[in-house]
């Protein structure tokens, strides 16, 4: 299946039956489903984690969880969220996107795309089999030492240190790939200022992720090595500094929270525009103001903390910089009500969640810049408040906006429409849900409920909010099982989506729905930003959009590729090499318990380096059939 | 409306992209690379917050500057020999490539075991690992630049084998002047690293 031409009918079947073609498959698009299926089976596991916390708390002295139980479920719930729910599903996203959005037939590196996959997976895996093999980590999502490297009689940080380190490679990977993709691979006259919002704000994300990644690297390994080897990295007795851990993990932690909410802002920036029928407001702005909320990313991570005892010119240059992002973010904010301000709108589902994107995220965002104040964040600090603030930037920013992307492009990878009836359900209770389990929360945080506490008692006042919290966590969870009903129905139930069911703007709306393994028959020429819109719509007298004549504008007949198509083969080296990678990562796991450790060690690098090597000597395209 | 096609040649010059996967792969590799310079510019910091917090145990004044600049300069002649392979397989001289990536090889292992050398002589002075911060964050970073070095004899020899056999050509993964990159990357870490460990404490 190396070689297709181009005729009218292309003449091959690509394998795409059973387990097998799965397991090797390299197209961007299968691997997309795939990161999309994984991160919502793992955002079930993440959110019933949620629900027994929020069934512990839901009364004073709740008894459902012990204090190490509930330990191990809030440090794993923040944990699987982010790593192995919201930083996939935007992977999901971007694997599946990215090529369609700028006319490529497949990202830049196949192999290594499907290698971060089954790194990711094996990966996650790996960190939950220590619900039943040793325990969880323990030492929250943010792993502080001395409380990570003190313990060492279990292997619970371990697991968090090794199992973070994996799927540090995994995002390192595919970010390398998207930004050769974006960069080197666009259709012709494609510019960097005709690419998709979505594209631009991958190529932000794929940025901070590689320049983030290796930080928290190395506070993982030092922290490993503090377990297991004998350093002394942040052991206070021995003149070793747990404060070390805090920067290398913030240097990390805060350019994540734009990770995750970045591509959600990209995706809002492609429904908002489609569904209002005016183009984006400002592009050049939501594009630039995106590139500064990343560079100032990095310039902000002492903000968390504030209470750690740095010097007050540092603080206070952290805090200033911190209100500084506050510009760029508002910036898009206006940006997108300026889009939707006197469009023509169409209030479906994927708007609705949209919308609900900017109200909730402008909540969390103005909670954010509370924290930048010193002096209200060192009363914040480890509160609920906090709590409150990251769930409404990441549920009600990062979580709708991923959701309204799902219900935007679904169609256009199933070819199959998802019911707007169950849709608008969907929404509504997921939006009364959600502002009734964290709205609270700002409440608590605020009258002095602390963080991370597995247990309150009576009198505080705590109670009624508490238990507002928990039946909100419910209808949450309802919500989900309404949209997972919704996507399974679709299978049997959708009606046919067509190539553009929104009368979109992009360029992937112009392919298949689902698009051919090799995504466009011929590579569009891009003229515009919207370039579909301009073939679409000319411009009366008046300024109006008016559908062109003669419809469609089909591509000039130049851009011809000479020699067919040339898709990459499938192969099984990279699901080899990330299996032996993860073995050898769970062989460091157990380094504490001698011959076992050892041996699954070299046992991984021997299956890596086998995988390795085989994908080095394999051709990347093999010879026509 | 019409279409105007004739603006797309000046802003996508289809030249540029005659050897797009050429093009590609560098691309990823300079961004591996900006991706490695954070991962050791946070252990270099590491090191830089406990260069003297030896706990009254060995500091700086175990280092024997003049071996390690001598094993420096082995390390950055590999770079030349590096460009010199590079230059071979790209006038096609497979032979004279081999003869040079083998020199690489050689000149990197060298480099190895004067570091093996180092290490085992300043434990029998009493800085191991667990002495002091000095001594974690000392040999992690050099441990690490170590480990960069052995993983890039390992591409090298696999550069090696695959010419042997007559399969070194542009269509398959890795190729000569993604291996150098990679290896020009690492000398040039290590001149920092000399640098800020080595030469600032004297």
């Amino acid at each position: 299946m190396a070689v297709t031409t181009l005729t009218e009918d292309l003449g091959y079947t690509p394998n795409t039956d059973g387990v097998w073609s799965w397991l090797t498959t390299v197209d961007h698009k299968r691997i997309g489903i795939m990161y999309g299926v994984s991160a919502l089976v793992f955002f079930i596991v993440g959110g019933l984690e949620a629900l027994l916390i929020r069934i512990q708390l839901a009364g004073p002295n709740g008894t459902l969880l012990s204090a190490d139980a509930y330990n191990q479920l809030f440090t794993m719930h923040g944990i699987t969220m982010i790593f192995a729910a919201i930083m996939p599903v935007a992977a999901a996203f971007q694997n599946y996107m990215i090529p369609l959005q700028i006319g490529a037939r497949d990202v830049a590196f196949p192999r290594l795309n499907a290698f971060s996959f089954w790194l990711f997976l094996f990966g996650v895996l790996m960190l939950m089999s220590s619900f039943f093999l040793g325990g969880s980590p323990d030492g929250a999502w943010t792993g502080y030492a001395n409380l990570s490297t003190q313990v060492t009689e279990f292997v619970r940080m371990d697991y968090y240190a090794i199992g973070l380190q994996l799927l540090g490679v995994a995002s390192i990977g595919s970010s390398a790939n998207f930004i050769a993709t974006i960069f080197t691979m666009r259709a012709p006259g494609m510019t960097m200022m005709r690419m998709p919002v979505f594209t631009w704000m991958s190529v932000v994300t794929s940025f901070l992720l590689i320049l983030s990644m290796p930080v928290i690297s190395v506070g993982l390994w030092q922290m490993f090595l503090d377990r297991n080897f004998g350093t002394v990295f942040y052991e206070a007795q021995a003149s070793g500094d747990p404060l070390l851990w805090q920067h290398l993990f913030w240097v990390f932690g805060h350019p994540e929270v734009y990770v995750l909410v970045l591509p959600a802002m990209g995706i809002i920036s492609e429904t908002l525009p489609t569904f209002s029928r005016k183009p984006l407001f400002g592009y050049a702005f939501v594009v630039f103001s995106g590139i500064a909320i990343g560079f100032l990313g990095f310039g902000v991570w002492a903000h968390h903390m504030f209470t750690a005892g740095l010097s007050p010119v540092a603080e206070v240059g952290f805090g200033i910089v911190t209100m500084l992002i506050a510009v760029p973010t508002g910036v898009k904010i206006f940006n997108w009500i300026g889009t939707i301000w006197g469009g023509k709108l169409t209030l479906n589902t994927s708007m609705l969640f949209s919308i609900g994107f900017i109200a909730m995220f402008i909540i969390g965002g103005l909670s954010g810049v509370t924290h930048a104040v010193i002096p209200a964040d060192t009363q914040q600090h480890d509160s609920y408040y906090v709590v409150a603030h990251f769930h409404y930037v990441l549920v009600g920013g990062s979580a709708f906006g991923f959701i309204a992307g799902v219900y935007y492009w679904l169609p256009k990878w199933t070819g199959k429409m998802l019911n707007e009836t169950l849709g608008k359900w969907h929404f509504w209770l997921m939006f009364l849900g959600f502002n009734l389990t964290f709205g609270p929360m700002h409440i608590l945080g605020l009258n002095g409920m602390p963080r991370r506490t597995y247990r309150y008692p009576e009198g505080l006042g705590w109670e009624f909010w508490n238990g507002m919290a928990t039946i909100g966590s419910f209808i949450i969870g309802v919500s989900m099982l309404v949209f997972i009903w919704n996507v399974i129905n679709t299978r049997r139930k959708g009606l046919p989506a067509g190539n553009d069911p929104w009368d979109a703007r992009t360029v992937e709306w112009m392919t298949t729905s689902p698009p051919p393994i090799h995504n466009f028959d011929r590579v569009p020429v891009v003229r515009h930003l919207d370039e579909l819109w301009h073939r679409k719509y000319g411009v009366d007298e008046e300024g109006r959009a008016v559908p062109l004549p003669d419809g469609y504008v089909e591509e000039p007949a130049f851009v011809e590729e000479a020699g067919g198509i040339h898709m990459p083969s499938p192969s099984y080296y990279p699901i080899i090499a990330a299996f032996g990678l993860v073995t050898a990562g769970a062989g460091l796991v157990f380094w504490s318990s001698g011959i076992l450790g050892v041996g699954m060690l070299v046992i991984g690098a021997a299956i890596m380096l086998w995988g390795v090597v085989g994908w080095a000597a394999e051709p990347i395209t093999r010879e026509a059939h | 409306m019409a279409v105007a096609t004739d603006d797309v040649f000046e802003e996508h010059d289809f030249e540029s992209t005659a050897d797009p996967i050429h093009r590609t792969r560098k691309t990823a590799m300079w961004i591996w690379l900006g991706s490695e310079v954070f991962f050791f510019g946070a252990m270099i910091s590491t090191f830089l917050l406990y260069r003297n917090t030896t706990n009254d145990g060995p500091g700086a004044e175990i280092f024997n500057v003049p071996f390690t600049s001598a094993s420096s300069f082995i390390l950055l002649t590999s770079s030349l020999t590096m460009v010199l392979a590079d230059s071979a397989f790209q006038r096609r001289d497979q032979r004279q490539g081999r003869i040079w990536l083998i020199g690489t090889v050689g000149l990197g292992l060298t480099f190895l075991a004067g570091q093996i050398f180092e290490f085992t002589e300043f434990v029998e002075q009493g800085l191991t690992l667990s002495t002091s911060p000095f001594g974690s964050a000392f040999y992690m970073l050099t441990g690490f630049h170590g480990a960069h070095v052995a993983a890039g004899v390992l591409m090298l020899s696999l550069l090696i084998a695959f010419s042997l056999r007559g399969r070194l050509s542009p269509d398959h993964g890795m190729n000569v002047e993604l291996t150098a990159l990679y290896w020009h990357f690492v000398d040039i870490v290590w001149i920092v690293i000399f640098t800020v460990v080595y030469l600032l404490q004297i």
